[in-house]
């Protein structure tokens, strides 16, 4: 193997803390109290210093990662081994960053190695915003895109909600435009579900939500709109100008190796995927990680490459697992191509903003068909 | 030692469903310390499940019983519980024919139904000795006078010392026992002639073989003879005889001429000992059968599919099981492109349809699709030739057809006056040809009609009893075929025809039929990734269509922080969907549309 050659893990460390919950949020996060960042800070540490990989993407997610302030993100990087062009990202909420007084310091995170912020703007329409449970308007947000700039980071990705309460085609322009003006060089553009044991599926009755086929069309919008504005879709929902896809994110959906640090984060290393139990005392305790089995097969590797606008690449496919696609699978692909969902090529299956939509059959069709 | 022949009571009960013939059949095995109480189930002899939740018995078990009378004399009655449903009146008429005499069970509150006075005539016709007997007195709304004086008007039976009972409660039961030796004649039998012995029923024992029972008219069988059916010529070394009790059968040395009982020969299955044959021996053979014997033909076909492909071997396991009990039961296997491979069925009628199905699914615990139930067509084509067909996908190009004929029935309905008109609607609707109308007493008629008994088999019973709030009853026989204007069904998928819903149907009820269906795979078939084009079609003819709208949104739009769970979960969640899924091509219809297709009704 050539150096060129040598893959790098990810490494993901999950903060579980956030200023507030949000209504439609079902991720494993809470409010900190008491001493409780400082433990977590100390914990982290101690388990990033147990391993002895080197890693060439970092990313804090969350929670709210900016939570535990950019001193203590600096800390944790500095247990780490990176390479020297590794992609790191912190998620930050912009409205504690992007508030005028804040005292949140991109400057410290830019000398730390941080390259990448993802911001959840979720959407550029202040009432859609508060009906989100967001606490500042879209002016926090725009400032908290400067500071990251004037800090010297130059990679923003903002998340956007399609089919959020009262949202509409003519909001979502709104939202986009703002997007597509500030600067960012990556989008991530998710359908709202809403999740069992969240505040929105208590009210989902009340909450003025877009239909399925509403919704639907706001994705195929928003795929439109993007691609017109020079971001190039490269995953169900993910958008990036060229150049700025997340190489992290990526080994999620190209099966390739990560470990991931803090409750509730889940690995894959080894062929093993493990996770941290959602439990902020057990990881306290120095838990150990939960096995998940064998992971990187022939199943989930389609289902998450399917996921992407690559697709499902035969070479990589028959170097890894030693034999083809079915013809089976190829033939149904070549049907649902001429129903406007599936690309096929000789290189490869994709699936089309249109089949990205539908993309659990779809996916679940093809795996159905190549199976033995 | 021989048995007095003037001491051997034959009979059995007859009655209209739920007039209380398996609850008289218990008292009696009780009033005779037939059963120890502490074995006492409600219905002892309707050994299957099924008869019992039902209520029907479904095969004719016949049961000694030693009843010392008040004469002083110990007498030996041999009850023969008959099925009771229009579907096995041939086995009805088997087991007459077995006896001397019959219980006639009238409901003192409802009176004379439908098979009431379709089995009487069924008696009447062999001859049996009618005792009649009024039951459920304890009832509230009982009127045992009113009934008693329906039966003499309307059977002409004498009911002034008929007694009335109470099956239920055990009271003026011992008064039915009494009866059955006063009235019913002691049969006349010769142990001496040729042997003939007539069998009504028989059922298969996986450590005996076939139980063959039979009533000996003449001669003898003891084991060690050689049998020798009379209708197949099959013949068998008898191993063991004996008398039917409630609980074990009672092994004795000979069967004589009178005498109701059991044979064992090893036969392997009940197609070689059919209900309605004429047992002989090698020894003393007869030279003519028994007169009655008819080869039970199927009127009813359907396909019959596992859920499962995987179960295809477990069904054909389970048929051939049931098959050996059974030999009105037809199956082939058949091999349909909608539900895979499968069996064409064969059935007496719907009921018989309805309970191997639910023996299937009950006893062999299979998941089945089950197609729309089909009479056999008779089709006349333009070169002179006629074909007979049971299954829709036979069915020849229309362009080759001369003419069409569909098997009609005589068919009569008894009901309270009131529910006259909505049965003539029921009747009319179901293409029936009215007869005439009698009114058997001021309030209750009998409404003669000739039907096609392709409207029968689908739901006509079912509606019929929700018209009537219950209370019309119903019996029917094959008269014969008629010249029909019928026409075959597809059904057309994204383009592809479902041969398991093709079916065929009168053309005046095409299209409302066409567009209901249409309308109910519609509701049915839940969106998939494409629009899908449903087309009821006659022929090339597109006669109803409708659209499975593309659905527009299936997707887990986020992965977080690579946590690939939930998404595997979807996965397996489908998965475990597709099993109920049948593949038609490029769609996905689940079961419950089919079933929603194949239980369309005329409610909807």
């Amino acid at each position: 193997m050539t150096m060129t050659d040598k893959k790098y893990p990810g490494l993901y460390i999950h903060v579980p803390f956030c200023p507030g919950k949000c209504p439609y949020c079902d991720f494993y996060s809470f409010i900190p109290k008491g001493d409780i960042v400082k433990e977590y800070v100390a914990e982290t540490q101690r388990r990033l210093k147990e391993t002895d990989l080197c890693f060439d993407s970092v990313y804090f997610g969350g929670g709210t990662p900016d939570k535990i302030g950019a001193d203590n993100i600096k800390l944790l990087l500095g247990c780490v081994n990176f390479t020297s062009g590794a992609e790191i990202t912190v998620e930050c909420n912009p409205s504690d960053t992007g508030r005028e007084n804040s005292a949140f310091d991109f400057e410290t995170l830019r000398q730390a190695g941080v390259n990448r912020i993802s911001m959840g703007l979720q959407s550029a329409v202040d009432s859609e915003r508060r009906k989100l449970g967001r606490l500042s308007g879209v002016k926090e947000v725009q400032r908290a895109v400067e500071k990251i700039k004037s800090a010297g980071i130059e990679n923003i990705s903002l998340d956007v909600m399609l089919g959020i309460p009262d949202q509409t085609l003519e909001t979502l322009d709104e939202t986009l435009g703002f997007c597509v003006s500030s600067g960012a060089s990556h989008i991530s553009a998710y359908i709202l579900k809403i999740e069992q044991n969240t505040p929105f599926y208590r009210m989902r009755e009340k909450l003025n939500l877009p239909d399925d086929d509403t919704a639907g069309e706001m994705y195929l919008h928003t795929t439109g709109y993007l691609g017109a504005h020079g971001f190039k879709q490269y995953e169900i929902s993910n958008f990036s100008k060229p150049g700025y896809e997340s190489r992290h994110n990526l080994k999620y959906w190209r099966c390739e190796e990560y470990l991931g640090i803090g409750p509730a984060a889940h690995s894959y290393l080894n062929g093993r995927r493990f996770y941290c139990p959602a439990d902020i005392d057990s990881y306290l305790a120095g838990a150990e990680p939960v096995d998940d089995g064998e992971g990187g097969g022939e199943e989930e590797y389609i289902m998450l490459a399917l996921r992407l606008s690559e697709g499902l690449i035969f070479e990589k496919y028959e170097k890894r697992f030693g034999k083809k696609v079915t013809d089976e699978a190829v033939n149904y692909a070549k049907f649902l191509e001429s129903k406007g969902l599936v690309c096929v090529s000789e290189k490869n299956i994709s699936l089309t903003p249109r089949g990205f939509l539908v993309s659990n059959s779809v996916i679940g069709g093809i795996l159905e068909r190549n199976s033995p | 030692m021989s048995v007095d022949k003037n001491k051997i009571r034959n009979f059995c009960i007859i009655a209209h469903i739920d007039h209380g013939k398996s609850t008289l059949a218990d008292r009696l095995l009780e009033l005779t310390n037939s059963v120890a109480l502490r074995d006492m189930t409600a219905q002892l002899l309707d050994k299957m499940d099924l008869e019992r939740e039902r209520g029907i018995t479904i095969k004719a078990h016949p049961v000694k019983l030693n009843y010392k009378a008040l004469d002083g004399s110990e007498y030996a009655l041999n009850l023969i519980d008959t099925p009771g449903h229009v579907d096995f009146n041939y086995e009805v008429s088997r087991s007459l024919a077995a006896c001397e005499g019959a219980i006639l069970i009238v409901d003192a509150t409802q009176g004379v139904e439908a098979q009431t006075l379709a089995n009487t005539y069924l008696a009447l016709d062999h001859d049996l000795e009618i005792v009649p007997v009024i039951n459920k007195i304890d009832l509230p709304s009982a009127d045992p006078e009113r009934v008693a004086k329906e039966v003499e008007d309307v059977i002409g039976l004498d009911c002034s010392e008929a007694p009335r009972v109470s099956a239920k409660t055990g009271e003026n039961v011992a008064e039915v026992l009494e009866q059955i030796v006063k009235l019913i004649p002691p049969p006349v039998a010769d142990d001496n002639l040729p042997c003939r012995a007539l069998i009504f029923d028989s059922v298969y024992d996986s450590y005996k073989g076939v139980i063959v029972y039979v009533r000996i008219v003449e001669g003898k069988i003891k084991p060690g003879d050689t049998l020798r059916m009379m209708a197949t010529g099959a013949e068998f070394t008898v191993v063991e005889t004996g008398y039917m009790r409630a609980q074990d059968p009672e092994p004795c040395p000979e069967l004589t001429a009178g005498e109701v009982g059991y044979i064992t020969a090893s036969i392997k299955t009940v197609s070689d000992a059919r209900v309605g044959d004429t047992v002989t021996t090698v020894q003393n053979p007869a030279s003519e059968p028994l007169p009655g014997y008819r080869k039970v033909n199927p009127m009813v076909f359907c396909g019959i599919y596992p859920a499962d492909g995987a179960d295809y071997e477990n069904l054909r396991d389970a048929l051939e099981k049931l098959q050996l009990n059974d030999a009105a039961l037809s199956y082939e296997p058949e091999t349909s492109g909608a539900l895979g491979f499968g069996f064409r069925c064969g059935f007496l009628g719907l009921l018989h349809l309805e309970i191997i199905q639910e023996r299937l699914e009950r006893e062999y615990d299979l998941d089945l699709v089950t197609t729309i139930p089909s009479v056999i067509y008779k089709i006349n084509l333009t070169d002179g030739t006629t074909i007979e067909i049971d299954n829709p996908t036979h069915y020849p190009d229309p362009s080759i057809i001369a003419s069409c004929e569909e098997p009609f029935t005589d068919a009569h309905i008894y009901s309270p006056a009131e529910y006259v008109g909505t049965i003539m609607d029921l009747c009319q609707d179901r293409r029936g040809v009215f007869k005439n109308m009698d009114y058997i007493t001021p309030e209750r008629v009998d409404i003669h009609y000739e039907l096609p008994l392709n409207e029968i088999i689908y739901d006509f019973f079912d509606s019929l009893k929700s018209r009537t709030r219950g209370y019309a009853s119903f019996d029917y026989e094959i008269c014969d075929y008629r010249e029909s204007k019928l026409v075959k069904l597809d059904v057309l998928l994204n383009g592809d025809v479902v041969d398991a819903l093709s079916f065929i149907i009168h053309s005046d009820k095409a299209y409302a039929k066409a567009r209901k269906i249409a309308e109910r795979l519609k509701d049915n078939i839940p969106r998939q990734m494409f629009e899908i084009p449903i087309q009821i079609g006659i022929g090339g003819k597109i006669i109803a269509r409708e659209t499975v709208k593309a659905m527009r949104k299936d997707v887990l739009a986020k992965c977080y922080g690579g946590d690939i769970t939930r998404k595997k979960k979807l996965l397996e969640k489908q998965k475990e969907g597709k099993k109920r899924m049948r593949h038609f091509g490029t769609v996905e219809v689940p079961q419950e549309a089919f079933m929603a297709v194949l239980k369309l009704d005329d409610n909807d």
